[in-house]
């Protein structure tokens, strides 16, 4: 062998009586300027936002309203703030990246060492797609599911808290890794044996093995439990030829979620043991197949960006049918097409590796298996035309982001089935073209979906809706931006250039990189128009107040309830008769008939248990990268305990009584009625 | 000699290279690509077309029809179901044949005899054994035209893909496995050589010169190369194997005999135990298949 693994076994006695593993005061990059900026920048903004909470004593309301809390609905806007928030530090990521290749030309190497080049890469796909997509798919999931099927909360409310903080550990871990340490120089794929202790030493791959491991675990719980929600709590009548699209796709999501992730949990689980027990499962000698390793990540990989799509499909779904104020174009098709892309999405992740050197037969069936799943693809597409045909459409900003993604994603789509052919593949495969194709599927597809979300929802989740104007010019510098960002890469992809290149001498290479680094100013735009859109609303709150809870008139039952609604959805469950079940009771005029008698509601408790298991999940994952083995153990038994303590709990739940319900019920009756009085137009009414 | 370094510096042709192949597997790959985008823009310009007309003509305050509950027609279902199934049907029998046809292992088929180039991956640098000539050289790949190259790829670090993009299709080099792809250049001139997975800190620089000479020009360089004597034996490919971020070219006569392969054995299990890996010689490398 020609180098062999330094640093000797970690196991070794004298290791475990170093209180502090390998953390020492030297791994805190303060010789780096651009870090300490972006650390000190992070914590003090995290001091503000803590001074700004102590000063106005928010800390009871917080732990009480949020912090514990079981309900769906906050812990789904938890989510999606946690998405906002990393979807930030993943973008500071992109520009740094862009920067970068726009300057380090020739002669130039650029601002950033390979070093930092490298983690700085690692880092933004890993966010982007475990800590911003995730969350963002989750928390949409959680905020509309249950009470689009007429439910009062998720199957498993506790689990559900214990998801999101353990998805919020990972995204500390993260975080961590900024300021302390590093992250993963090895990509967000981590392919071994790159990843292994040989090649990488140094911490930042465990810091991204157990970021992803916490996360993963809180993403197959929430899978879990939304198909327990989808499949046994959902109102009489609503059978599954009933349910809306957003929780068809929610439903294929989960299943797409409980079947895939445990594969990436068992594949980080061998890395792990190759890097923290000497074992030899992906290295290069001693037996270890680093094929393998390939193999399972993408067997994880290729369904993971069928969850982060399917939702914002579901998204589409229900945002074209309202605004075009119109039946979904070919319910059924539309379900069958998700169905086929759900099964396909399992039977294609060996196309990313087609020049690994498998046989023809193998390439041909993988290759042909990928350019079947365009086909419901594209009947999608067709089906979400279709509905705006015959239409009346509100072009309000969810319909914006609707209608450029229809067109952008069909580029993306053209550009999967290029790829899908082998001997196509073979000259673009790790090239710029292939990031240009799935951001172009990622960005048009997913993220544009998950902002129809945001803006067609927020009425919903919050109470009043977002300002129209800029969340307009967000879409325009989003959809612009994206064009000039990764057209570029499609030509450069072309031109023969790598990705992941810290530095290039090929000059034809460099205005396509710059024109690309132009787009991503333009994308920050987008976003700072996302942040000016929130702050403006919540200014205008009471002027964009939704009175009725359907601002959009909406089709589906969560628009029936009021917004945000109560805590449990629904005072008497609904009972659906068919597709477009609010439609329906807005036409036969039983959409806001007030009921004599109301109940008791039981609903779940609040805990504590869910945000110490994400505390102690986060020391498991800090004390495992860095070999502090007491505070790793202290973080696995910690949870342990906590679980066990709180199974012994009875008193999970809390009751509201029928004279709270009823209050809470008589004061919307009232709303809507002085609404009425008013003249504030009421469509559903009229 | 001469004439290869003069060809280096007449480098700097067609821009976007991928859609200036240079060679049969080159051809085969832009054509594939050009069918594909042809096929796809069936679908792609009338959701196009539909976006902008639909989203114009039915827009709200449009005096355009407006029904509520149509909601399906079996002639459309029909239509959107069957039009991408015919072009998945379309390009999927042509995947199938040219996968076939442009199988990397499936040797170039010519009068000619292939030359054997075995491809060695290093930290961050590519060396090329040539076993019929007893030569190697270090990130220059010298090759005739219009002969057939047969490249053997391995890696003596992580995962990499050799690439020449003007070539055509690349191919994972792997530690301890062999890989093999075949190409052919049908015209002389100097080309971009890659590795297009990255591979650590100074990936960047891991590309090399690949170097299409008349066959007559080839054979002067190799005399060339043989005229001075530069031993490349297994101490000295230790040396090469350091890390290093890129490397200046170097050429070697001779080389120690046996060197690829014993590349590939020393991450076998038994040859860390059992000094050389001799015995398991029957199986000779592990292989992503086997070999054709």
């Amino acid at each position: 062998m020609v180098r062999h693994i330094t640093g000797g076994a970690p196991f070794r006695l004298g290791r475990t009586i170093d209180m502090l593993g390998k953390l020492t005061l030297s791994v805190i990059p303060f010789h780096s300027i651009i870090v300490m900026g972006a650390v000190g920048g992070s914590i003090l903004a995290g001091l503000i936002i803590l001074g700004l909470i102590t000063y106005y004593r928010k800390w009871p309301y917080l732990w009480r309203e949020w912090i514990t809390t079981c309900d769906h609905k906050r812990i789904g806007m938890m989510y999606v703030i946690l998405a906002l928030i990393m979807l930030v530090r993943g973008l500071s990521d992109a520009i740094m990246m862009r920067l970068q290749q726009a300057i380090a030309a020739g002669g130039s190497m650029g601002y950033l060492s390979p070093d930092h080049f490298n983690q700085v890469f690692s880092a933004h796909g890993s966010i982007m797609i475990v800590f911003m997509a995730m969350p963002f798919l989750v928390g949409l999931m959680n905020i509309v599911v249950p009470p689009q099927i007429g439910s009062r909360d998720v199957a498993f409310p506790f689990m559900n808290a214990v998801s999101f903080w353990l998805t919020a550990a990972g995204a500390m871990l993260v975080m961590a890794s900024l300021g302390i340490g590093e992250f993963s120089k090895a990509g967000w794929s981590g392919y071994a044996s790159l990843t292994e202790k040989q090649f990488s030493p140094d911490t930042g791959v465990d810091y991204w093995i157990w970021a992803f491991q916490i996360a993963g675990a809180g993403s197959t719980l929430s899978s879990v439990n939304f198909l327990a929600t989808i499949f046994k709590m959902r109102a009489p009548g609503m059978t599954f030829m009933r349910m809306p699209m957003f929780t068809w796709t929610s439903l294929f999501t989960s299943v797409l979620m409980v079947f895939a992730f445990p594969v990436l949990t068992a594949t980080l689980f061998l890395l792990t043991l190759d890097r923290y027990l000497d074992m030899h499962f992906f290295s290069n000698d001693l037996g270890g197949n680093m094929m393998m390793y390939v193999n399972l990540f993408w067997t994880w990989g290729h369904p993971e960006v069928y969850i982060v799509v399917l939702p914002a499909f579901g998204v589409f779904s229900e945002v074209v049918s309202t605004f075009s104020g119109k039946r979904l174009f070919g319910y059924r098709s539309m379900v069958y097409a998700t169905a086929a892309i759900t099964v396909l999405s399992f039977a294609v992740w060996l196309h990313h590796f087609f020049t690994m050197g498998a046989s023809p037969p193998v390439n041909i069936f993988f290759g042909i298996a990928t350019m079947l799943i365009s086909i419901p693809t594209g009947v999608k597409i067709y089906n979400w035309l279709f509905t705006m045909y015959r239409g009346r459409i509100r072009f309000t900003t969810p319909t914006y982001w609707t209608v450029g993604f229809l067109m952008t994603f069909s580029i993306g789509g053209m550009s999967g089935v290029l790829l899908a052919s082998p001997p196509a593949n073979y000259v673009v495969h790790n090239s710029l073209f292939v990031i240009a194709h799935f951001h172009n599927v990622l960005i048009a597809g997913t993220l544009f979906g998950f902002f129809a979300g945001y803006s067609y929802w927020f009425p919903k989740a919050t109470g009043f809706t977002l300002d129209e104007k800029w969340g307009k010019l967000a879409f325009w510098c989003w959809l612009s931006g994206f064009y000039m960002a990764f057209i570029p890469l499609y030509v450069l992809g072309f031109m023969g250039m790598p990705r992941r290149m810290h530095h290039f001498t090929n000059a034809a290479w460099h205005p396509w990189l710059i024109v690309a680094a132009l787009g991503t100013a333009v994308i920050v735009a987008g976003v700072l128009c996302l942040a000016v859109q929130l702050v403006v609303s919540i200014r205008n709150r009471e002027i964009n107040k939704d009175i009725t809870g359907d601002p959009w008139d909406g089709r589906t039952l969560e628009w029936s309830v009021s917004s945000p609604p109560p805590e449990y959805n629904f005072a008497h469950i609904p009972v659906v008769n068919g597709l477009d079940a609010f439609t329906d009771m807005k036409e036969s005029g039983a959409a806001y008939a007030e009921h004599e008698r109301y109940f008791d509601i039981l609903l779940p408790a609040n805990s504590a248990s869910g945000p110490l298991i994400g505390l102690l999940a986060f020391m498991l994952g800090f004390g495992m990268t860095w070999y502090i083995w007491w505070l790793a153990i202290a973080g696995a038994l910690g949870i342990i305990i906590t679980m066990i303590m709180r199974m012994s709990n009875d008193n999970t739940e809390r009751v509201i009584t029928a004279n709270e319900v009823g209050t809470i019920e008589r004061k919307r009756h009232e709303m809507i009625s002085s609404a009425l009085n008013n003249e504030q137009p009421l469509r559903t009414l009229l | 000699m001469l004439h290869v370094s003069a060809l280096i510096f007449l480098s700097g042709c067609g821009q976007v290279i991928v859609f200036d192949p240079k060679g049969p597997v080159g051809d085969a790959n832009r054509f594939v690509i050009m069918v594909a985008i042809a096929l796809m823009l069936i679908v792609v310009i009338p959701v196009f077309i539909l976006g902008f007309w639909f989203s114009f003509k039915y827009r709200a305050g449009g005096r355009a029809l407006y029904r509520p509950n149509w909601s399906y027609s079996a002639a459309i279902d029909l239509v959107i179901w069957l039009v991408p199934i015919a072009i998945v049907t379309a390009l999927g029998t042509l995947t199938w044949i040219e996968t076939y046809r442009l199988d990397p292992y499936k040797p170039i088929r010519s009068s000619l005899q292939p030359v054997r180039i075995q491809a060695v991956s290093l930290d961050w640098k590519w060396l090329f054994i040539y076993p019929d000539h007893n030569i190697a050289s270090i990130n220059h790949c010298v090759f005739p035209t219009d002969t057939p190259l047969s490249f053997s790829l391995t890696s003596e670090t992580v995962m990499t893909s050799f690439f020449i993009p003007q070539l055509g299709t690349q191919m994972y080099a792997m530690a301890g496995m062999e890989t093999h792809l075949n190409l052919l250049a049908s015209e002389a001139g100097v080309y971009l050589g890659e590795n297009m997975q990255f591979s650590g800190r100074w990936f960047s620089k891991m590309n090399f010169r690949a170097i299409a000479a008349s066959p007559k020009d080839f054979e002067d360089w190799v005399k060339n190369v043989r005229s001075s004597y530069n031993m490349l034996d297994r101490k000295r490919y230790e040396q090469l194997a350091e890390p290093q971020a890129g490397h200046p070219v170097i050429y070697f006569s001779p080389v120690e005999p046996g060197l690829f392969p014993a590349i590939i054995r020393r991450f076998s299990p038994a040859a860390s135990s059992a000094g050389d890996g001799a015995a398991h010689h029957g199986r000779g490398s592990l292989s992503p298949r086997e070999n054709n």
